[in-house]
């Protein structure tokens, strides 16, 4: 995977040509015992706060106002589920819920093949202009989005189709959303499409492949790596995304995402930690799933020795 | 309404991707009854322009247009020079804003790429750096709408709930308002965001650091070197540039926040911060144009670590 210089890339701790090394023997001496304290201590101070959060979402309001989570760790246990059910079937989490899978879903679809199209023009086409342009994403790529916020709703509330408007539509999200995340998937894919062997295309070209085939049969192959990271990237920064929501669909919308839910919940419910608690761990549950799940994901797709490595 | 949904997200879902392709295809089909050469100049444009398209309408053109309100009066019919730079630079809130932001800009990568660092090191050395490793990388995965309902719990005041505060009490002092007291609530703040960071700096740090070759460190402990000097002498040096990375990124991850003080103090007890500021200009006092140049202020300030990325682009182009 190509070093990626200015954005996160979760797979470079899973790189299969990390050696697995022991230090030398000096290392080894003694010196263990305050590595051990200081790791499992920051262990413990990244666990716990998450930990506290878990805990507090299954006790119940009266247990929760009078005592802290940590004292239900101990027998009589009092854990209950009525939280989650108040949350999800009448605070509208599970409205939320589908509100974010239908808003992440095609935003990173969207945001991926996009990018691929151009991410392939910029490796292995020439044209005027290339190196100019793809400064300019590599510019883009910081510029904070609160810089776009005020033009961007201006057309989207000009934007009207007949009885269509924009305005506060999922439509508009993923719009925004894919326009966004560009600048990154272009980069980070052009990056790789271009690390790949050049040897390949031409002999795919000589072979009579037009771009299109050699496209679809050996670059988009050849990148799953960078694909799966990227999609792993775009749907977490969709799903996680706070401002973008608020913004374009408005701080009470029937398609709010759980992530605005979640913040109203929270700002208007003070008090409230059994709830406030329990919808943050829904809002949790899917991004650390497709984490983990897609962890497994890039170590399989390296060991077994049918990519780039 | 539900079913109409269903049918949309299907509809997107398949739709979509089917679209592109056949988008690609049609292209393909077209250019290929050109020649050879107007194909070759017209292909790259056709393949490049959904993504130009996105780009120029919901990036490139929304920056100059937020530039040039910025410049504009409060219902943006004339042009008032910089008559809203100077309420920007004489306004205490605004400029409590800056100053916040000046503390985010600093101290969260600081604090990120060290403790980054220090844990990439030390977990090098033990079986059960695995474990490790994820229970740091794993609060990247969650909102930072739901890390401040997290954090919130802990800093909570009443110290039969807020986890802080207990620990506070046991040793015998009062509860204290971490959210509230202004000399401490912006750090308090700030180690949400380490919190939530810290993994990243430690995963690239990691990858750094096993990227250096054993036979250096091995010459360098033959001739004498602790551990410590190994460290500072060798590994340090050779962690530069993805030091480098790892800080600018996180330099604007600093310079954006928004969520955790939307959700933690709401930018009160002057934890306001310049991202949040221009969402309140702008919803709230429902002015664009003093909301604008906000955002102008803020993209002024990631201007340098957009020129550091592009000479070392260039860099690296030029060794490729």
């Amino acid at each position: 995977m190509t070093q990626v210089p200015v954005l996160p890339s979760a797979d470079v701790d899973l790189k299969p040509e990390a050696p697995r090394r022991r230090r030398g023997p000096g290392s080894k001496e003694g010196r263990k015992g305050p590595v051990h304290v200081v790791l499992v201590g920051m262990m413990l101070l990244w666990a716990v706060p998450a930990l506290g959060l878990l805990v507090a979402s299954f006790r119940t309001a009266s247990e929760t106002n009078k005592s802290g989570w940590w004292t239900a760790l101990v027998p009589p246990f009092h854990f209950t589920f009525s939280n989650y059910d108040y949350v999800l079937n009448r605070a509208g989490f599970w409205d939320s819920f589908v509100n974010s899978l239908f808003i992440t879903i095609p935003a990173t679809v969207l945001v991926v093949m996009i990018a691929a199209f151009a991410a392939y023009a910029f490796a292995w086409m020439d044209f005027p202009l290339r190196n100019v342009l793809f400064v300019v994403v590599v510019g883009l790529l910081v510029v904070p989005l609160q810089v776009t916020l005020i033009p961007v709703l201006s057309l989207f509330r000009d934007f009207a189709f007949g009885d269509y408007h924009l305005n506060g539509t999922i439509l508009a999200v993923w719009l925004a959303h894919t326009g966004y995340g560009l600048p990154f998937a272009v980069y980070l894919l052009r990056n790789y499409m271009g690390s790949l062997p050049r040897e390949i295309f031409e002999s795919a070209s000589i072979d009579g492949a037009g771009p299109a085939t050699a496209f679809f049969r050996i670059a988009i192959p050849m990148s799953v790596p960078a694909l799966a990271s990227l999609v792993i990237f775009q749907f977490l920064w969709v799903w996680n995304d706070l401002l973008v929501a608020l913004v374009y669909l408005g701080p009470a919308s029937e398609n709010s995402p759980l992530s605005v839910t979640l913040a109203n919940l929270s700002t208007n419910f003070g008090g409230n930690w059994q709830f406030v608690t329990a919808a943050a761990f829904v809002s949790m549950i899917i991004p650390i799933a497709v984490f983990l799940g897609l962890q497994r994901f890039f170590i399989r797709g390296i060991t077994g020795g049918a990519v780039k490595g | 309404m539900q079913t109409n949904r269903v049918l949309l997200a299907i509809f997107v879902v398949a739709g979509v991707p089917l679209c592109l392709v056949g988008y690609i295809l049609l292209v393909e089909g077209g250019v290929g009854r050109l020649g050879r050469r107007p194909a070759a100049a017209i292909r790259p444009w056709l393949w490049l322009g959904p993504a130009l398209l996105f780009l120029g309408v919901f990036l490139l053109y929304p920056t100059i247009n937020t530039i040039l309100q910025s410049f504009k009066n409060s219902d943006g019919t004339k042009y008032v020079g910089l008559e809203n730079y100077k309420w920007f630079f004489t306004t205490s809130d605004t400029l409590v804003a800056l100053r916040n932001n000046v503390l985010w800009a600093v101290f969260l990568p600081l604090l990120v790429v060290t403790l980054g660092l220090v844990i990439a090191v030390l977990a090098d050395r033990v079986k059960y750096e695995r474990v490790v490793k994820t229970a740091i990388f794993l609060p990247m995965a969650i909102s930072f709408v739901a890390a401040g309902v997290i954090w919130k719990l802990m800093y909570d005041i009443d110290p039969t709930t807020g986890t802080l505060n207990a620990v506070v009490k046991a040793v015998g002092h009062d509860p204290i308002a971490w959210l509230s007291t202004p000399s401490i609530n912006n750090f308090m703040l700030i180690f949400v965001g380490v919190w939530m960071l810290a993994g990243f700096a430690m995963v690239i740090l990691s990858a750094g650091l096993k990227g250096i070759s054993t036979e250096l460190l091995e010459a360098a402990r033959i001739d004498g070197c602790n551990e410590w000097q190994v460290f500072r002498k060798i590994s340090l040096p050779l962690l530069r540039p993805t030091t480098a990375v790892v800080a600018t990124t996180v330099v604007i991850f600093a310079l954006k926040t928004f969520d955790i003080v939307y959700v933690m103090t709401s930018g009160n007890f002057n934890t306001q911060v310049i991202g949040y500021q221009m969402y309140k200009e702008l919803f709230a006092f429902g002015n664009p144009a003093r909301s604008a140049t906000v955002a102008v202020v803020l993209l002024l300030a990631t201007v340098p670590v957009m020129m550091v990325n592009i000479r070392r682009f260039r860099q690296q182009e030029a060794v490729r």
